[in-house]
């Protein structure tokens, strides 16, 4: 056996080299070139600027933490919070204590920020996404940050529950996924509606 | 909508694509196993190759081919990944570390993918393009070469041969795929995956901090991840990454990619052994174990037992927003039942039961549907040890296909069915058994035993999701595992040729109004019920000490 497996090396490395051309360099290339001719846009990663400077991906979440005036994220585990140099999840079991003390510690946090009884805040505002990127919360949730956001803000809570609704997907196709609010293009259109510059 | 209706939907809209492409993928790939004419291209490798394409190889001869071809793929791998440094698109990373390097190159050329390490930190686009993904395509293309070859151990009889090992992989790489993953990829471009070669943007972002939105050839290599039922993601967070998954659509088509191959391959085998009705029961027997684990963890998950989740209200930890406990747990089953293992949230922090099922469907063999060519494979292996095990029931020689079913392929048989459970439990009672390995784990106690149990289990099945607490970059866990994946891999693979070239060899037997028949629903339940008898006295013991004594 030993000796059929030497003497099958040659084709093995002629074929591995050939196949490596292929399918490690033509196909991805080709690829490429049809994604950045075709959507640009989308094959760069769904850039959002705002004058011309690039203020991040709409498929991508950031923190806005310590900043009442912006709708919040959820908790993240990528790094120090929404790095996508070091996507991740918590990896944290359903019984953890340190889950479950991190639970306890968000929801009076959040509470607290928002006014909503401590029972009440939703689930995605306690546990951390699996990317540690998701650009989305629930609609439950944006809905229990819309009084403080406005009242932050001095705009009316109708202005911010429209604007809530105009960034809110729902199913695709009405049974693909969860319905969900994209933070980052919210709270950019926030900051075009209150009229601030940063 | 209410959610149930939703969830049912969204697992119904699968089925139907999956039905909708079974037929026509299942004889297309038949019928380029079989076909004698060569297409120009395959020409052109062939001579670049060096092998004469009508020749045929007896068993021992492919399964050299197979070993010689893995072989290669992971010496090239291991070197590429160490001088990455010095080529271009590294991204300033350097050599990747010999022992993390090793554990790689064995993870993807054995159709693992096991990442202990972060793509993201890691591995420059040129690795991830011109090694990882190479992989990706040809382990999963070796995969089925080996299930076809099995197939001819059963339609040919009284010869040695069982084809060509270099002929079908090129067939299989050149005519099914390349064309699936280059449609693939163009649906994952249009639905927002990245495809580029950018090293990192920089981004201002709104509370005034600095984010670097990475970039990668990203599409091209998502596609096939899951097209190969490889699962290694370009990105530390899998198929949870916006970038590789960035909505509900391509979440659900991702799925559908990772069980396109496995499905279809039920009917090219009902085509190839001339009774498609053989196909339908094989097929069965998988759609009743994924169905019955979707409708099981994705109730566990709705109902989100646990201490922490149920403090939370729902179990979305781990869990993308856009995806929700429903299309979470449909991708879990699929990528646990098909050795994909790409995760689109962390099985970690499933709950404790619906953890401890996705480890049980590992622990079944990958063959709900299984792998690309190790599910069919798998599930004949089963179907074999199912009609021995009713023959003795009723006192008749057993019978598969008109092939006899002796001492020497029960032989086999037996040990292809011991062989991963003997590596899953040892590898497991060793790391357990050591302080120094056990600091590896992030939690204490039945949770912690579920880790190590599923890194064991992942690697020996080489489906290569995780409970990713496991500090898997040791050198124990780089080694242990690597020998896990090897083990796991090519033991099985060549007991299945030696089946094949044991079945080929053979004469037909005539069907008496004794044979068993192995196409109606009493086979479909007998099978069903050999494999989930055979896992579950085997783990029954490990999975009362970790998630079931965590979850109930």
């Amino acid at each position: 056996m030993f000796t059929s497996v030497l003497r099958q090396l040659t084709p093995a490395l002629r074929a591995m080299v050939v196949l490596t051309v292929l399918l490690g360099l033509a196909y991805p290339l080709a690829l490429t070139g049809f994604a950045q001719v075709v959507v640009p846009g989308r094959a760069d990663g769904s850039l959002v600027k705002r004058d011309g400077v690039v203020v991040g991906s709409s498929l991508i979440g950031q923190s806005f933490a310590d900043q009442p005036q912006y709708f919040q994220s959820r908790p993240s585990a990528a790094g120090d919070g929404y790095d996508p140099l070091a996507s991740s999840a918590s990896n944290l079991g359903p019984e953890s204590p340190d889950l479950l003390a991190a639970i306890n510690e968000r929801r009076t946090a959040a509470a607290a920020l928002d006014g909503t009884p401590p029972a009440d805040v939703a689930p995605d505002a306690l546990e951390a996404s699996g990317s540690g990127l998701d650009p989305h919360i629930s609609p439950r949730y944006a809905g229990q940050q819309v009084d403080r956001v406005a009242r932050e803000r001095g705009l009316s809570e109708s202005a911010v529950r429209r604007l809530v609704e105009k960034y809110t997907s729902g199913r695709t196709i009405g049974f693909l996924g969860e319905p969900r609010v994209n933070v980052l293009l919210l709270n950019l259109a926030l900051d075009r509606a209150s009229g601030t510059a940063d | 909508m209410p959610d149930t209706l939703a969830g049912l939907l969204q697992v119904g809209a699968l089925i139907a694509a999956l039905a909708l492409c079974w037929r026509p993928l299942g004889d297309y790939i038949a019928r380029s196993l079989t076909t004698d004419k060569d297409l120009k291209v395959e020409r052109g490798i062939y001579r670049l190759v060096g092998v004469d394409a009508r020749s045929e190889q007896r068993w021992t001869i492919y399964a050299a081919s197979v070993l010689a071809f893995s072989a290669v793929g992971v010496v090239l791998l291991f070197v590429l990944q160490r001088v990455q440094e010095h080529l271009p698109l590294s991204l300033g990373f350097p050599g990747v570390e010999p022992g993390l390097a090793f554990n790689t190159a064995v993870s993807f050329v054995t159709n693992t993918n096991w990442q202990a390490y972060s793509g993201e930190a890691t591995m420059g686009h040129l690795v991830q393009m011109g090694g990882l993904a190479v992989q990706n395509f040809v382990s999963a293309a070796v995969g089925l070469c080996v299930a076809v070859a099995l197939i001819r151990g059963f339609v040919r009889s009284r010869t040695d041969v069982l084809g060509n090992f270099w002929v079908d992989l090129v067939r299989v790489v050149v005519r099914i795929l390349l064309p699936l993953a280059a449609v693939g990829a163009v649906v994952l471009i249009l639905t927002g995956v990245v495809q580029n070669f950018s090293g990192g943007v920089d981004a201002s972002t709104l509370a005034g901090q600095h984010q670097t939105i990475t970039g990668g050839p990203v599409a091209s290599q998502e596609v096939i991840k899951e097209l190969g039922t490889n699962g290694g993601g370009f990105y530390n967070a899998n198929s949870a990454h916006p970038f590789e998954n960035p909505n509900p659509f391509s979440n659900v088509f991702e799925i559908f990619l990772l069980m396109l191959i496995p499905v279809a391959l039920t009917r090219t085998f009902g085509t190839l052994v001339g009774d498609r009705r053989q196909g339908l029961a094989v097929l069965g027997v998988m759609a009743t174990l994924w169905g019955t684990l979707v409708l099981a963890v994705t109730a566990l998950e709705v109902n989100h037992h646990g201490t922490a989740l149920q403090a939370a209200g729902a179990a979305m930890e781990g869990k993308e927003t856009r995806f929700g406990e429903w299309a979470s747990a449909l991708f879990a089953v699929s990528t646990t039942g098909t050795s994909t293992g790409a995760v689109n949230s962390f099985h970690s922090s499933y709950t404790g039961v619906g953890g401890g099922a996705l480890i049980f469907n590992m622990g079944l063999g990958e063959v709900a549907p299984g792998g690309v060519g190790s599910g069919l494979y798998g599930m004949l292996v089963l179907a074999i040890m199912a009609v021995f095990i009713a023959g003795l029931m009723v006192g008749r020689t057993p019978e598969y296909l008109r092939k006899k079913i002796t001492g020497r392929e029960i032989k086999l048989v037996s040990l292809y069915i011991l062989t991963m459970p003997l590596i899953v439990l040892i590898g497991t009672g060793i790391a357990m058994s050591f302080s120094s390995t056990r600091a590896s784990m992030l939690s204490s106690g039945p949770h912690g035993l579920s880790e190590v149990l599923y890194g064991f289990m992942s690697a020996a099945n080489n489906n290569g999701s995780a409970f990713g607490g496991l500090s898997a970059n040791t050198n124990f866990y780089n080694t242990a595992l690597a020998i896990a994946m090897l083990l796991g891999r090519f033991i099985p693979i060549v007991l299945v040729l030696a089946l094949a070239g044991s079945f080929g060899r053979q004469q037909k037997v005539p069907e008496t109004p004794g044979t068993l028949p192995t196409h109606g629903p009493l086979f479909v339940v007998m099978l069903t019920g050999v494999t989930v008898i055979v896992a579950g006295l085997t783990f029954f013991p490990v999975l009362a000490l970790g998630p079931l004594a965590e979850g109930l």
